[in-house]
């Protein structure tokens, strides 16, 4: 009690040691709140979060490259999905609340009504990527580090071409790499 | 009375030798004196399943052995999709793509009907590709062949 009493008198006298005390409680205060604000970011981030509207991707990414593969490295949803850089992936949090709203008013709610969608939200996807350049693919795959003695001959030929030069980015060229494809009728270079 | 004891006793030797030849093969399942060359395995048995083959990313074109024959796929289609949604393979062998995609063009008979007359698009009886086209694995062939392509096919031995 004794020792509770002199604590608190210290912070209440203006002293060099009290100031420092207080700034270092702030510090420790604000430590803790980004940390909580952060995991919360990360916790929606799994998978079971996701395949509770999306159950039907949730199984077909299943017979996917991403998902079991020789080296037993995996890509969930949020990896391609959420952009790891820390303003993008605010913004895309804020984009997400919208999916709320869709959700409320069950614009997927059916396996009818989600292939009738599928192709709006596929479109979506790709003027994303295309617009950020598949930042989300370039964290796993980095093109400066692909040994093209080490790829198939169709492989080089499309990156050391289009890739290359910039004119083409990833998703121009690998649509459907995670999941079954929309109705292609009227996407471009397709058929 | 006497045929009557000429038939039971033929009857009954009769069935005497089948219920010794029973016995005899009491395994009446088995193999049923059939061996495989993918290994011997009792019909109540089940065998333990071969390892995968691998199918290699890419390989150089495969050589036909008949005239007519669709030719191997060289390549993995790990994942391509054909559904009614899309056709992956038309991505790069549609002639629209081909010759972006490097890829070779399919023949004008995947245009054509079954009476012949040729569409304007791929005909519906070749849009499943993979039902005529295959990738190779790499497998040794079960038993030796002596199997020779036709002779237009061969290639030029004499130089
Ligand atoms: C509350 C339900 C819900 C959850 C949880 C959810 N989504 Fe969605 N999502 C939706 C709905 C509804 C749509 C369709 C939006 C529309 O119709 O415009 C959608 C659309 C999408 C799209 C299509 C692109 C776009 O811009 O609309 C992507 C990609 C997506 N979600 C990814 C995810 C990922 C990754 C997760 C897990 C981190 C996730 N979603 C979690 C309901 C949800
Ligand atoms: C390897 C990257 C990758 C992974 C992993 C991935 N996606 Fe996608 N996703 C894409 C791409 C690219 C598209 C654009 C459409 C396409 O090409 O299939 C897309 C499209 C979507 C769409 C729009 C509708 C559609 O089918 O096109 C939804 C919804 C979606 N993804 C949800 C998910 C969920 C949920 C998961 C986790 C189970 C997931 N994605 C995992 C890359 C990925
Ligand atoms: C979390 C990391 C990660 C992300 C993000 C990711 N990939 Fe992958 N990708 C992998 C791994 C791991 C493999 C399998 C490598 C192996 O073992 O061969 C792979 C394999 C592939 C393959 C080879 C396919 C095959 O059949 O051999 C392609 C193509 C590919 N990824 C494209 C993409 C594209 C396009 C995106 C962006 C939409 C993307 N990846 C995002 C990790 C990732
Ligand atoms: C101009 C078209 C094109 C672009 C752009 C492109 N790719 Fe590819 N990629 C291909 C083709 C064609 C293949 C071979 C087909 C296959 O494996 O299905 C391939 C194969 C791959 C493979 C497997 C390589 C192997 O041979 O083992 C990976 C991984 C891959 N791409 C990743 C990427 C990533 C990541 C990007 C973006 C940085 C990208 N690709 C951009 C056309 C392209
Ligand atoms: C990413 C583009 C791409 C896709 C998708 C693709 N192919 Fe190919 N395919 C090629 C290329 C490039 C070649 C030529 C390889 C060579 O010249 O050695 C080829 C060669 C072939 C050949 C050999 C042709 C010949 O004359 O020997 C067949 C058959 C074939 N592909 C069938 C298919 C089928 C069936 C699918 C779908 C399951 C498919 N391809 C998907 C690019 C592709
Ligand atoms: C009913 C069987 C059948 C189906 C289905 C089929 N093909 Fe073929 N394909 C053939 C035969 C037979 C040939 C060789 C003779 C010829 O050109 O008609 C061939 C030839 C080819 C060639 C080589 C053409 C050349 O000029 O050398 C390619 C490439 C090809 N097919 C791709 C495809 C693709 C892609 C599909 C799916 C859209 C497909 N095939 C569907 C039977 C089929």
């Amino acid at each position: 009690m004794a020792l509770l009493k002199s604590f608190f008198k210290r912070l209440t006298s203006p002293s060099k040691a009290a100031l420092g005390i207080v700034l270092f409680m702030g510090f420790i205060g604000g430590l803790l709140f980004w940390g909580a604000f952060n995991t919360g970011m990360e916790a929606t981030n799994t998978e079971e979060f996701c395949s509770g509207c999306h159950a039907p991707i949730v199984l077909e990414i299943q017979e996917t490259i991403h998902y079991s593969n020789r080296s037993g490295v995996r890509a969930i949803c949020s990896d391609c999905h959420v952009p790891h850089n820390w303003t993008d992936k605010i913004v895309r949090k804020v984009q997400a609340s919208k999916e709320l709203v869709a959700f409320a008013m069950g614009t997927i709610s059916t396996t009818e009504k989600f292939q009738a969608r599928r192709a709006h939200l596929a479109e979506r996807e790709w003027k994303r990527m295309k617009d950020n350049n598949s930042q989300e693919c370039r964290n796993c795959h980095e093109f400066a580090f692909m040994d093209f003695s080490e790829q198939a001959p169709r492989s080089v030929k499309q990156h050391s071409t289009a890739l290359a030069s910039g004119d083409k980015t990833c998703v121009d060229c690998h649509k459907g790499i995670a999941h079954k494809l929309p109705d292609m009728k009227n996407v471009e270079n397709w058929q | 009375m006497k045929h009557k004891i000429i038939f039971t006793s033929l009857f009954s030797t009769a069935i005497l030798m089948a219920s010794t030849w029973a016995t005899a093969n009491d395994n009446p399942g088995g193999i049923g004196g059939v061996h495989s060359l993918r290994g011997d395995a009792e019909l109540e048995q089940t065998r333990p399943a071969d390892p995968l083959k691998k199918v290699s990313r890419q390989v150089s074109k495969l050589d036909n052995n008949f005239v007519g024959q669709p030719p191997m796929i060289p390549h993995h289609i790990r994942n391509y999709e054909i559904s009614m949604n899309a056709n992956k393979c038309l991505s790069c062998h549609s002639w629209k793509q081909a010759k972006e995609s490097g890829a070779v063009k399919i023949s004008v008979t995947h245009y054509q009907n079954r009476s012949d007359q040729i569409l304007s698009d791929v005909s519906p009886r070749r849009y499943f590709c993979v039902q005529c086209h295959v990738p190779q694995v790499d497998a040794k062939p079960l038993i030796k062949n002596d199997f020779k392509e036709v002779e237009s096919l061969r290639p030029n031995s004499n130089d």
